[in-house]
């Protein structure tokens, strides 16, 4: 049996059962999740995001709206009402890093995707107390002024390709998403026509209203209306979801 | 007197303190008004004024690394440095290292508070830092490991005082999660932009790993360290329980590292894990009281210090504070209640509990132990410091009260039901709820901001009679020294 005084006479010691004694929890926590199936559900239809909606993403984090908007529905009956399904793990798989949040200062967005129209959506980031009038969120005019900076683009969906999301490069990955995803998705998660891709993705929907422009506001509302619908909920019983807690 | 003064400053190295300490105040204030600023902003959104660096969602991260790591950094490293040197009796390992841990700290600090304004952030709370800043700190606390262990090795004393033990493992455990939690690809050699190596729920229970130990020995444990050796200082009495001190820095240290989970309640963190970090949570009460409970009983016996002595006011108050605020996260952790107080303002009003009630009130009273000592001089005013404590407490009960109102109400109204079972309130229906209680939190925030200008304007005053004492005792010598 050592002596406790043993420890507090020996620096090295005391070091080394501290690093013993605070690495345990996270071994045994945070490992497992990489390893065990069941952790992230199997359901179809979730992709990563176009190069639009990445750099729309990009801004979300920029703007640190993830500070007063949680995505993640927790299921209880007033979340499903007010959010709909609660939020699955693989919706967001290729997340990188997570925007779950901590805090609902303004409401969940993990399913705001579709239910507001891109015109609100604009009025809405230019001064929501335009459209609601008791809102306390900031505004932000400077997303319709300016222009969507896409120049790195492709480094962008390089470096998460390293991190592990299906973007592709060459012509075997490219068949790989088309397998996975279909030839629609597959070629607007091809690096080599982010740029185009990109263009064409803002040109057709003008998401700010601007034809002319290409704004962050095309960016942010892009990646606003893909949120939370990926998953086509009516394909799945009711039971399914419930095995993977 | 002189000559003591002059032994002391050869004997320890006090200049690294009194830089580090100086720039906690200035950290503090600058952090604690932004704190104000931003939580104005959400009572009156006006205040955001259409410019992007100061809009709520960039102004928060530069509010938390500001009073965390500016604030709550620089009190650690200076106390550290100066109870490594005090309670092993030998001076601080290399003056230039030392110099170093505190430029690329300041450098950190600085850099990562503008970057946000500027929207360079990796999204992470309390780990926004983009990479080239976490590479600074990770050189930065290398740097700072190696001071502290080689100070100890070099120790005129057998054992290792139990403030150490403490101050080693929030080294330890910072460094840990530092380089896990930040482990990203950059999209670039020269781009300041990154992605997060994990995704979904691996990165979010790697992210609230570091998040809740950030709070477990960053803001926890270290100030454990600071409390182990200024409350029996100032006292004039030993530690309560030498057993107690053991049993609670194991089973801390332990225990903590298993509780990050619980704020993943009923997302889609597997349930196996969330019900861990909850059990684990609650274990965490024993250890936290104990720690509670050995602070507070060193005074046992000297009571009346209490009446007397304001820097011990700030002391034990801290201590109530830290025994409140962990039977409230235990309580918080239990899945049925995280239920209703999850993504509420209750979760804000705990942290400033633990923040300003323990983290900020056990440095402060510090600093009044510490500033006399490392100027050698008294205090400028004591009358101050009790203004100074008056202040702080008001603004804390007042921040903390108005965060159980908003968030327990919040809770409530968001799930009830007509009825017809539709829901009776919409979402910004509770928002419009909230003002009330968002400008009394901004009123107990201006309140302790006042404390820290206090506290500022009386170690200004402090530091200046030192230097009129110093110059008048250096006359004396010089005009004795003519004489002879």
């Amino acid at each position: 049996m050592i002596k406790h005084e043993s420890i507090e006479t020996n620096a090295g010691l005391l070091i080394i059962l501290t690093l013993i004694v605070i690495s345990i929890g996270g071994l045994v926590e945070i490992v497992p999740l990489f390893f065990i199936n069941e952790t992230v559900e199997e359901v179809e239809g979730v992709r990563p995001y176009s190069a639009l909606e990445l750099r729309g993403r990009d801004i979300y984090q920029r703007e640190g709206c993830y500070l007063c908007h949680s995505q993640m529905i927790r299921p209880f009956r007033d979340e499903w009402l007010r959010y709909g399904h609660y939020s699955l793990a693989a919706e967001s798989k290729y997340d990188h890093p997570f925007q779950w949040g901590s805090k609902r200062t303004g409401p969940d967005l993990a399913r705001v995707g579709g239910k507001y129209s891109n015109e609100w959506h604009v009025a809405h980031l230019v001064n929501p107390r335009d459209v609601v009038p008791q809102s306390i969120m900031p505004n932000y005019p400077w997303l319709l002024e300016t222009e969507l900076d896409f120049s790195d683009v492709q480094d962008r969906m390089r470096a998460l390709k390293k991190t592990g999301v299906p973007y592709s490069e060459t012509q075997r990955e490219l068949q790989r998403n088309i397998d996975e995803f279909g030839a629609e998705v597959a070629a607007r998660l091809d690096i080599l026509h982010a740029e185009e891709n990109l263009m064409q993705q803002a040109l057709a929907n003008n998401y700010d209203g601007q034809r002319a422009r290409i704004t962050e506001m095309d960016a942010l509302v892009a990646y606003l209306q893909v949120l939370g619908t990926m998953v086509d909920f009516s394909k799945y019983d009711e039971g399914y979801f419930t095995e993977f807690r | 007197m002189a000559q003591a003064a002059i032994a002391s400053t050869e004997q320890y190295n006090y200049d690294i303190v009194r830089k580090f300490t100086i720039m906690a105040l200035v950290w503090g204030l600058l952090g604690m008004s932004a704190g104000v600023y931003i939580a104005s902003e959400l009572a009156w959104p006006f205040l955001n004024f259409d410019i992007p660096e100061i809009t709520f969602g960039r102004l928060r991260p530069v509010h938390t690394t500001l009073v965390i790591f500016g604030f709550g950094g620089s009190a650690l490293f200076a106390t550290s440095y100066y109870v490594v040197q005090r309670t092993c009796q030998v001076r601080l390992y290399s003056d230039w290292l030392a110099t170093f841990t505190f430029w690329g700290w300041q450098t950190a600090v600085a850099l990562g508070a503008l970057s946000y304004m500027f929207g360079i952030t990796q999204g992470r709370e309390y780990a926004e830092f983009e990479w080239p800043i976490d590479l600074l700190i990770t050189v930065t606390w290398v740097a700072y490991f190696w001071v502290y262990v080689q100070t100890l090795r070099r120790r005129s004393q057998p054992h290792i005082y139990v403030a150490n033990w403490f101050y080693i493992a929030f080294i330890l455990a910072t460094a840990i999660l530092h380089i896990f939690n930040n482990l990203a690809v950059p999209v670039g050699l020269f781009s300041l932009k990154s992605y997060s190596l994990f995704s979904g729920v691996q990165d979010a229970m790697t992210q609230w790993w570091y998040g809740h130990n950030a709070v477990g020995f960053f803001l926890t444990a270290a100030f454990l360290g600071m409390m182990y050796y200024f409350v029996p200082k100032q006292a004039g009495r030993p530690v309560y329980s030498y057993r107690l001190s053991i049993v609670h820095f194991w089973a801390l240290s332990f225990l903590y590292m298993w509780v990050g989970g619980h704020h993943l309640h009923w997302t889609a963190l597997p349930d196996w894990t969330s019900t861990l970090a909850a059990t684990f949570s609650i274990m965490l009460l024993l250890p936290s009281w104990g720690g509670m409970i050995n602070g507070i009983m060193t005074l046992s016996g000297a009571w009346e210090k209490l009446r007397t002595d304001p820097v011990m006011l700030f002391l034990i108050t801290a201590l109530s504070f830290y025994g409140m605020s962990t039977f409230e996260g235990p309580l918080m952790s239990l899945k049925s209640v995280n239920a209703l107080s999850h993504y509420t303002d209750w979760t804000v009003g705990h942290v400033h509990s633990g923040a300003l009630g323990w983290v900020a009130m056990i440095s402060m009273g510090s600093f009044y132990h510490l500033i006399p000592r490392l100027y050698d001089t008294r205090m400028y005013s004591t009358r101050l410091i009790y203004v100074h404590f008056w202040l702080a407490t008001v603004g804390i009960l007042l921040y903390i009260t108005a965060m159980w109102v908003a968030g327990i109400f919040q809770g409530l109204m968001l799930r009830s039901f007509d009825d017809y079972g539709n829901l009776a309130y919409t979402f910004v229906e509770t928002v419009a709820f909230l003002h009330e209680p968002y400008v009394v939190r901004a009123l107990g925030g201006a309140f302790f901001v006042g404390g820290v200008v206090v506290m500022a304007y009386n170690v200004l005053m402090t530091v200046r009679r030192s230097r009129i004492e110093a110059a008048e005792l250096e006359a004396k010598l010089a005009a004795k020294m003519a004489r002879a």
